[in-house]
C-alpha cells in the first residue's frame, strides 16, 4: 500500500517546524508577560511609596495631610486580626481535617462535608462580608470589633487551612500508624502523637497561607462596616479596628495625589508582611517536609 | 533453561560470512562509534551495529545494558531525557541522523515506533490511527479511510474494530491496543519500525498475536525489536545483537547465536546463568 | 525481657497495667474526642446553610418593598433616588458581565499559553522558578490590583483612547483578566502535567511537533481540568470586588460600551456598605438580594466546574 506521498509529506514537513518555532515563542511571551506584570506592579508600588515610607509612617495614625499620614492603627489592627483569625482557624480547620481523614465514615454525610467545603471555598469573599455583618455584627451584636471582622475572615480562609491539612495528613504514611497501633495505642493516641507531628509541616504551610489571604482581605470588612479612619488602637477584642487593606483602600480613594504615594507605602508594609509569611511558609515547607 | 542450548558446540569466531548480507539488501541503519552519556553515565560504548532492511533484528541483553536507550537512539526519541549526551554516528539510509540540519520530525516520520507499554490516544480508534497522516497534511476524508482501514488490517486487528472504530481506544484489551499502536504507526507507512519490547506488557495469547504480527510486517518494513524474553528473540528475529553493560558483545544470525554463541558472555547469558 | 528483669526492679508491662486502671478516662476521651470533630466539621457546613439562609431571607424582606419582577426585569437601577427609586438588578449583571468577559479575554490566552509553556516546552528548572512566581501574583492582595488598576492601567489606557472615562471597565476587566491568569495557568497547567508522558511520546514518535503533541494530543486529553480551570477562574472574576470599586465606578448601566464608568453587583454592594443607608431601608436589603444574585451566579460556576471535572475526567 502506498496512499502517503512522501514527497508532499516532506514538502509539508518545513511549515510545520516553523509553526512549531513561532508558537514556542509565543507561550514563552505569554508566559513572561505574567512576570513582567508582577514585576511592573511591584516597580510602580516600590517607586510611588517608597518616599513616603520611613519609620514615621509606622509610627504615625493616619492623617488628613498625606507627609504625616501613618499605618500605625491598621498595622496594630492587622495584628489583632491575625491573633483572632489564627487560632480559630487552626482549631476549625485541623479538627475538621482529622474528623474527614480520621474519623469520618465514606458515608454521603462525609461526601456532603467535602462538597460542602469546596464550594464554600468559591463563595466571593464579600458574601462572606455580608453574612458577617447579619450573624457577627448585628445578630451577636459584637459590632465592627476584632471579633466580629476576626471569626468572619476566619470562616472565609476556613477551606484553605481545611483542604492543606487534609492533604498533611493523607500524605502520613500508614505504616506509621500501624506502628502505633501495633503497640496498642489508641486511635486518638495515635493522631496525637504520630500522626499529627508528621503532619505539622504541611498544616503550618497551609495556615500561614489562609492567615496571608485573611490580612490582605479588603471586600468583607467593608461590608462589615471597619472604619476606613481610626485614630485609637483596640484595647481587646471588643473593639473598634483597622486594618492594612481598609486603609489603603481609604487612601487610594482620595482624590489628591499626594495620597497615591501614601497608598502604595501601605501597600509595600502590606506586601512585605506577606512576602515574610509566605517566606516561612516555604521555609517550613523544605526544612520540615520529609519524605517517607 | 531450554535442553536444546545446553549440547556442547564448537566456538566459533565472530565471522563476517556468519552473516548472510545477500547483496540485495541494503543498510538501513549504520552505527558508528556511538557513545551516549546519561550525565556522567556511560550508558552506550562504542556501539558498531549494521542493520539490514526487510530484516528483523533483534537486540537482547539483561536490564540496564543500554538496549532500550539505542533503540530510542535510532529514532532520537532518547533527546527527550535532559542531560543526554551523544558522540558518534548514526547513519538512516545514509545520511547522519545527528546531523543539524537533519529534522527529527523528518527522522521520526520514516521511522515509526511501537512502546513498551501501549499508548494509543484518548481518541477514537479511528482518530489514533488518523492521527499521523492528519499531522503530515493528508486531509482527504476517503484518502483518510482507505488508510486506516489498511493500516488496521495491516495490524491485524480490522475484523475486530470495524464495527466500533469510533469508539474510545481506552475500550479495547491491552493486546488490541497495542496492535492499534502498530496500526497508528503502519499509518504514516513508516521505513523502518522500532518496537521496544512490544509485548512486555501483554498476555500470553496477544503476545503471540503480536509476534506472528512481526514476521508478517517483515516483507515490507525493516524491524527492530528490542526484548528481554530470548525465546521471542529466537522465534521472530533473524539477527540478533547482545548487548551487555553498554557493549555489542556479539551480533550476527539469530540462529547462530542461540546455537553457536561466539562469546562466553552471550552464552551464559542465553543459557540463563545471569540476567 | 529477661535482661531487663535482671536489672530492673520492675516491669514495663506492670507498670502499664497499673497506668492503665488509674485512667479509665482515657476511653471517654476516645469517645468525646470524634464528636468534638465532628462539631468543627459541621462549622462548615453552617456556614454555607447561615449565608444561604441570611442571603434567602433579607432578600425575601427585600423583596415585600420592591416587587419581585421589577427586580429582575427593570432597566435601571436607581436605588438612591428618593421619589424615583428602580431596583432592576439587569445594569449591575450588566456590568459585573462586561468586567468578567474582559477579563476572560485577557486570562484565558495567555493562561493557556503559559500552561503549555510550563508543561510542553519548559525545562523542569524553568517550570519550579517560573510556577511559584505567577502563584505569587495570585496571592497579591485585591486591593492592590485596584490600586495598579487606577494608578497605572487606566492612565495608559487613557493615553491610547483617549474617550475613556476615568472609571471604566477596561481597565478593571484587564487586571482582574490578569489576577485570575496565574489559576488558569497553574490549574490548567496541573491538568496537562497529568496527562501520561507515554502519550507524548506516541505521537513525537509519529514524527509530531511539539507544537501538534500540545494541541492534538495533550490539549484534547486534559480538556475537562483546562475547561474547569477556566470556569472556576471566571467565577473567581464574577466576584472580585476591589478592582471594581476601585476603578470601576458607580455607575450602573445596561450599555455595552466599556469605555464608560459601570457598576458591578460586588462595587455596589461596597458602595451602599460605606454610606450611611441605615438598617431596615430598603437600600439596606437590596445589598443582600444582590448578595444572593452574586451568590447564585458564583455556586453556579463552581458547581459546572465539578460537573465537568468529575463528567468528562479520562482515567489514563
Amino acid at each position: 500500500m502506498k496512499l502517503i506521498n512522501h514527497t508532499k509529506v516532506l514538502k509539508h514537513m518545513k511549515p510545520r517546524i516553523i509553526s512549531n518555532v513561532f508558537f514556542r515563542l509565543l507561550f514563552m511571551a505569554a508566559t513572561i508577560f505574567g512576570l513582567l506584570v508582577l514585576g511592573i506592579l511591584l516597580y510602580r508600588v516600590i517607586t510611588q511609596g517608597i518616599g513616603y515610607l520611613d519609620l514615621q509612617f509606622l509610627q504615625n495614625i493616619p492623617s488628613r495631610k498625606p507627609e504625616q499620614a501613618g499605618v500605625k492603627t491598621a498595622f496594630i489592627g492587622t495584628i489583632w486580626l491575625m491573633g483572632v483569625v489564627a487560632p480559630v482557624t487552626l482549631l476549625l480547620g485541623v479538627g475538621t481535617a482529622i474528623y474527614l481523614e480520621e474519623y469520618a465514615k465514606k458515608s454521603r454525610f462525609t461526601r456532603f462535608i467535602q462538597v460542602n467545603i469546596s464550594n464554600l471555598a468559591g463563595v466571593p469573599s464579600i458574601v462572606f462580608g455580608l453574612l458577617g455583618l447579619t450573624v457577627f455584627v448585628r445578630a451577636l451584636a459584637l459590632g465592627t470589633s476584632v471579633l466580629a471582622a476576626g471569626l468572619t475572615m476566619s470562616l472565609l480562609v476556613l477551606p484553605i487551612i481545611i483542604v492543606a491539612s487534609q492533604e498533611a495528613i493523607k500524605a502520613v504514611p500508614k505504616e506509621l500508624r500501624e506502628a502505633s497501633y501495633g503497640m496498642g495505642a489508641t486511635k486518638w493516641q495515635t493522631i496525637l502523637h504520630v500522626v499529627l507531628p508528621a503532619a505539622i509541616p504541611g498544616i503550618l504551610t497551609g495556615g500561614i497561607l489562609a492567615l496571608s489571604r485573611a490580612i490582605g482581605e479588603t471586600a468583607p470588612l467593608v461590608v462589615l462596616g471597619l472604619p476606613l479612619f481610626l485614630a485609637f488602637l483596640p484595647k481587646s477584642v471588643f473593639d473598634m479596628f483597622t486594618v492594612l487593606p481598609m486603609q489603603i483602600y481609604n487612601w487610594t480613594g482620595r482624590p489628591q495625589e499626594e495620597f497615591q504615594g501614601v497608598a502604595a507605602a501601605g501597600i509595600i508594609v502590606l506586601l512585605t508582611m506577606l512576602i515574610i509569611m509566605n517566606s516561612i511558609a516555604v521555609f517550613i515547607r523544605n526544612k520540615f517536609q520529609k519524605r517517607y | 533453561m531450554n535442553a536444546t542450548m545446553e549440547k556442547p558446540r564448537v566456538r566459533l569466531v565472530m565471522n563476517e560470512k556468519d552473516m548472510d548480507a545477500l547483496p540485495n539488501k541494503e543498510i538501513v541503519y549504520k552505527t558508528s562509534e556511538l557513545n551516549l552519556w546519561y550525565g556522567e553515565n556511560h550508558a552506550l560504548k562504542n556501539i558498531d551495529l549494521d542493520i539490514y532492511e526487510n530484516e528483523v533484528t533483534a537486540i537482547i541483553g539483561p536490564s540496564g545494558c543500554g538496549k532500550s536507550t539505542y533503540i530510542k537512539t535510532l529514532n532520537r526519541m532518547i533527546e527527550l531525557v535532559p542531560s543526554v549526551k551523544t558522540s558518534g554516528k548514526i547513519e538512516y539510509r545514509g545520511r547522519n541522523i545527528f546531523d543539524k540540519s537533519y529534522e527529527v520530525e523528518e527522522l521520526r516520520t520514516r521511522v515509526g515506533m511501537v512502546f513498551q507499554k501501549p499508548n494509543p490516544f484518548p481518541k477514537s480508534i479511528y482518530e489514533n490511527v488518523a492521527y499521523g497522516p492528519k499531522i503530515h497534511g493528508i486531509k482527504d476524508k476517503k484518502v483518510l479511510n482507505q488508510i486506516v482501514e489498511e493500516s488496521l488490517k495491516g495490524a491485524a486487528i480490522w475484523d475486530e474494530v470495524k464495527d466500533r472504530l469510533h469508539e474510545n481506544a481506552f475500550g479495547l484489551s491491552g493486546g488490541q491496543q497495542q496492535r492499534l499502536c502498530i496500526a497508528r504507526c503502519l499509518a504514516i507507512e513508516p521505513d523502518v519500525i522500532l518496537m521496544d519490547e512490544p509485548t512486555s506488557a501483554l498476555d500470553p495469547i496477544s503476545t503471540l498475536k503480536v509476534e506472528e504480527l512481526v514476521q508478517k510486517l517483515k516483507k515490507e518494513f525493516s524491524i527492530i525489536i528490542v526484548t528481554h524474553n530470548m525465546q521471542q528473540a529466537a522465534r521472530i528475529s533473524d539477527k540478533t545483537a547482545f548487548f551487555l553493560n553498554g557493549e555489542v558483545i556479539e551480533f550476527t544470525n539469530t540462529d547462530k547465536i542461540f546455537s553457536n554463541p561466539a562469546d562466553k558472555r552471550t552464552e551464559d547469558y542465553i543459557t540463563g546463568r545471569f540476567g | 525481657m529477661a535482661l531487663q528483669k535482671t536489672t530492673n526492679s520492675f516491669s514495663v508491662q506492670e507498670l502499664i497495667q497499673k497506668k492503665k486502671e488509674k485512667k479509665s478516662s482515657n476511653l471517654q476521651v476516645e469517645r468525646i474526642i470524634p464528636f468534638l470533630l465532628l462539631v468543627t466539621a459541621i462549622v462548615s457546613v453552617l456556614t454555607t446553610l447561615g449565608i444561604v439562609l441570611t442571603l434567602f431571607a433579607e432578600t425575601i424582606t427585600f423583596f415585600t418593598k420592591v416587587p419581585i419582577q421589577e427586580f429582575l426585569t427593570a432597566q435601571k437601577w436607581y436605588p438612591f433616588s428618593e421619589t424615583q427609586g428602580s431596583f432592576g438588578i439587569l445594569p449591575l449583571v450588566a456590568g459585573t458581565l462586561k468586567v468578567s468577559i474582559i477579563a476572560a479575554f485577557v486570562a484565558v490566552p495567555i493562561g493557556l499559553a503559559s500552561a503549555i509553556f510550563l508543561s510542553e516546552y519548559a525545562s523542569d528548572r524553568t517550570r519550579r522558578i517560573i510556577k511559584p512566581i505567577l502563584e505569587v501574583l495570585a496571592g497579591i492582595p485585591t486591593i492592590v490590583y485596584g490600586f495598579f488598576a487606577l494608578t497605572f492601567v487606566t492612565p495608559l489606557l487613557r493615553e491610547m483612547i483617549p474617550s475613556l472615562e476615568i472609571f471604566n471597565a477596561l481597565s478593571p476587566g484587564i487586571v482582574i483578566g490578569i489576577m485570575i491568569t496565574p489559576m488558569i495557568a497553574s490549574l490548567s497547567e496541573d491538568a496537562m502535567s497529568s496527562v501520561p508522558n507515554s502519550m507524548r511520546e506516541g505521537a513525537l514518535a509519529l514524527g509530531s511537533t511539539k507544537f501538534e503533541v500540545a494541541i492534538k494530543v495533550v490539549l484534547p486529553a486534559a480538556i475537562s481540568g483546562i475547561i474547569a480551570s477556566i470556569v472556576l477562574a471566571i467565577s473567581r472574576a464574577i466576584g472580585e470586588t476591589m478592582i471594581v470599586a476601585v476603578a470601576g465606578g458607580s455607575t450602573p448601566n445596561l450599555s455595552w460600551d466599556v469605555t464608560s464608568s459601570i457598576q458591578t453587583m460586588t462595587a455596589y454592594i461596597v458602595q451602599v456598605s460605606q454610606g450611611d443607608a441605615g438598617y431596615g431601608t430598603t437600600i439596606y436589603y437590596s445589598i443582600y438580594a444582590v448578595g444572593f444574585t452574586l451568590f447564585l451566579f458564583t455556586l453556579g460556576m463552581n458547581l459546572l466546574a465539578q460537573f465537568i471535572s468529575r463528567r468528562f475526567r479520562e482515567e489514563y
